[in-house]
């Protein structure tokens, strides 16, 4: 007895080590994935958080009346206006080359702040007025320490005598940061500091309403056809085949069908969100259809048998009775489905909504991009500043994600039923 | 003769014609599947053949060299390019090998610990933050991936003496394998949570640990639906575009090296679509034949996953 005792005493503890070990390793492994996740999304929010702010630069501007023709506000000269006030505030630089450095300083959107202003109010005509102009992304960088003012001499943007302009600004009050809503109500722009977010929205969100008109009824009909009328034979099987293999083909390659069959046989608009819309539609297709036929299945037999047995036609009993019970989970199953396809890239590069669109689309017709397509497209631009912009977008991309994701879950949590 | 009312109850009921309308549409409904499919694979197959005209299926099946241009000049140096699609297909597999290599032993683990091990508070709480993983566009992975992965990687090669380069195969196949664990994970759930307790409690019962009975029973009853899962994972990662367009290289090297950029077929079709094209040029048709040995690829993976996936949901109803 002692003996067998001696015996398996040090091999278990060697077996019960190996049960800590295996269960660390367990723990080790969703820690990674986590931490990965924490960081991923933490790197990015903070560097994003960046794009909420903008520099802004207050100028004292002598509206010329020799300059402004009242008969012809909207065609006068602002950029000279913008920086003669730039001239006088720093009366020192003289050089054509320092001039030029100087008009940096400013966005190239400020004469179109200044014609707003003069358009609305000619009364300010003869005055000389503070107006305070967005600054130029590189000043907008240094502000925010993202680009240093003491790196070598040839690698930076902005030298020692603009930052002490822009010292000089501090000083005077002259410089401050504001909240940056152009971010959110204006479109995509060359210039970092111009750029929003609105037409790339705007052309996800009509994508999003084309894919959703499209796939939501076709995919529950097929459900609906294929739970309850469907003989189990050999033909619905092959269907059943064909969901699943359609829901497991790369997205790229439903783009290349869009590109074969809708842009170049049937000729619709390229880069439009309608294009776009459709193919989503064709990738949310089968999510839907096996979200739909979940969600018939785990309705009763007895709803059906009920309504059969007081004379109700097969499809009225589906339509009245099947189908309405089903329905919010046919909805749950739509808005993953939607959610997936709002932050799908790959098969919109195939039908050219990677276009440079600085209008808001106003219609399913026009070339627009949308929000994960900005992102890519800003993803690779060279300036510092569009790093943020990316970000930011990618937090507001995350956001729609999540309330998507969420309201979701709520909605199974509302209408979950246990018959 | 007095009128009669005739009711014919010989043969089943006609439905009336809405029911019929409302049944026809439903049937078309289902067949939208098909018709994709069909369209799917005819018009890959159709500009696919259009290119096989110009450079012959061998050369592009089995060249090493992919160098693709289109002729300015008919009589040009190099007019014709080369589509040799081999550097693509081992640049694919190395990428989607690095991502498994990761995602497998992450994934499973992960999914051990949920199924096996975890209280359900822990499960409640994880496996949300799994699936928000899960959730999260591939744009954004391929940002990370490129702006903070491979600078690390490439700063930690160069301190110990290697030569990375800047976008290296390694640094999208990371990436790519943190993108694909929540896939192997909820499959691999699903089928340890599908093994039959008794199983387990018959293990237990002969005096065997918790690991080992995990380790010597429960997966190798999984094992079907897991290498199924992980079937599925890799047409996934083979399929991914965002991640390598943003990670990976555009430069065609025949190469093992991890450390080295490599491309693959989907950055291939997203650089010869996007941007000024001619429609005929042979350069834009081997796009689509790409697209077509993609498609072929990821579709014998998925079916290879489903059959195993299927054999296994038989033997355990």
């Amino acid at each position: 007895m002692t003996d067998l005792f001696t015996k398996v005493t040090p091999e278990l503890k060697r077996r019960l080590r190996h049960e800590r070990l295996f269960q660390w390793m367990g723990r080790s492994a969703i820690f990674i994935a986590i931490a990965f996740l924490l960081v991923m999304v933490g790197t990015i929010a903070s560097m994003g958080v960046g794009a909420l702010r903008q520099t802004h630069i207050e100028l004292s501007v002598f509206l010329d009346p020799q300059e402004l023709d009242t008969a012809r506000l909207y065609d006068a000269d602002y950029g000279r206006l913008v920086k003669k006030a730039l001239r006088a505030r720093f009366t020192e630089v003289k050089k054509r080359q320092d001039k030029r450095k100087l008009y940096n300083l400013i966005s190239s959107q400020a004469e179109f702040t200044l014609r707003d202003l003069v358009v609305s109010r000619p009364s300010l005509i003869g005055q000389t007025v503070k107006v305070w102009f967005t600054a130029s992304d590189d000043v907008d960088m240094l502000i925010k320490g993202n680009i240093s003012s003491s790196t070598g001499n040839t690698q930076r943007r902005i030298d020692r005598r603009e930052t002490r302009w822009i010292n000089d600004l501090i000083a005077a009050d002259q410089l401050e940061s504001r909240f940056n809503s152009r971010f959110f109500w204006s479109g995509d722009s060359r210039e970092p500091e111009l750029a929003g977010i609105l037409s790339a929205f705007a052309g996800s969100a009509f994508s999003l309403l084309v894919c959703f008109g499209l796939s939501f009824p076709v995919g529950i009909f097929a459900a609906i056809y294929l739970e309850e009328f469907a003989p189990k034979n050999r033909w619905s099987a092959f269907i059943e085949v064909n969901i699943n293999n359609l829901a497991a083909v790369p997205s790229i390659v439903f783009g290349l069908l869009g590109l074969a069959v809708f842009l170049n046989t049937f000729g619709l608009p390229r880069s439009s969100p309608l294009v776009g819309g459709m193919v989503l539609a064709l990738m949310t297709l089968p999510t839907i259809i096996i979200a739909s036929r979940a969600a018939l299945r785990a309705v009763p037999p007895s709803i059906r048998e009920a309504a059969l047995g007081i004379g109700a036609s097969r499809i009225q009993t589906v339509f009245h009775h099947v189908a309405p019970l089903a329905l919010p989970g046919m909805l749950t199953g739509a808005i993953v489905g939607m959610a997936r396809a709002l932050g799908e890239t790959a098969p919109l590069l195939m039908i050219g909504m990677v276009a440079f669109v600085a209008d808001v689309p106003n219609s399913i017709f026009e070339p627009a991009t949308a929000l994960p397509v900005q992102i890519f497209l800003w993803a690779d631009s060279p300036e510092r500043a569009f790093l943020e912009k990316t970000s930011a977008a990618i937090i507001v991309l995350l956001c729609f994600l999540v309330v998507m994701n969420l309201s979701a879950i709520i909605l199974r949590r509302k209408f979950e039923k246990r018959y | 003769m007095s009128p009669t009312t005739k009711i014919d109850l010989t043969g089943p009921r006609r439905s009336p014609w809405p029911e019929r309308l409302i049944k026809a549409l439903l049937i078309a409904s289902s067949l939208v599947a098909v018709f994709v499919t069909v369209g799917i694979v005819f018009s890959l197959l159709f500009e696919a053949i259009r290119f096989f005209k110009i450079i012959p299926i061998q050369d592009f099946l089995f060249g090493l060299e992919w160098n693709p241009q289109t002729a300015i000049r008919a009589d040009q140096v190099g007019a014709k390019g080369e589509f040799g699609a081999v550097p693509l297909i081992t640049g694919t597999l190395l990428i989607s090998t690095i991502a498994m290599l990761i995602a497998t032993p992450l994934g499973l683990a992960s999914a051990i610990y949920l199924a096996e091990y975890a209280s359900s508070r822990t499960r409640a709480i994880v496996k949300p933050l799994l699936e928000i993983l899960a959730g999260i566009p591939t744009v954004v992975y391929g940002f990370f991936a490129a702006l903070m992965i491979a600078p690390l990687i490439r700063l930690t090669g160069t301190g110990m003496g290697l030569e990375v380069a800047s976008e290296s195969a390694l640094a999208a196949g990371l990436a790519m394998g943190i993108m694909i664990v929540p896939l192997i994970s909820s499959l691999s759930d699903d089928v340890i949570n599908a093994v039959p307790q008794s199983l387990r409690d018959a293990s237990y019962g002969l005096g065997a640990t918790q690991a080992e009975t995990i380790k010597k029973v429960v997966l190798p009853a999984a094992l079907p639906g897991i290498s199924g899962g992980l079937l599925l994972a890799t047409s996934t990662a083979i399929g991914e575009t965002m991640i390598v367009v943003m990670a990976a290289g555009l430069a065609a090297n025949l190469t093992a090296n991890p450390l080295e950029a490599v491309t693959t077929i989907t950055v291939q079709i997203v650089t010869l679509l996007t941007g000024d094209q001619e429609f005929d040029s042979a350069k834009t048709l081997s796009a689509f034949a790409l697209g077509l040995l993609l498609f072929t690829l990821t579709l014998l993976l998925n079916i290879a996953a489903q059959k195993i996936v299927n054999h296994y949901r038989e033997r355990y109803d």
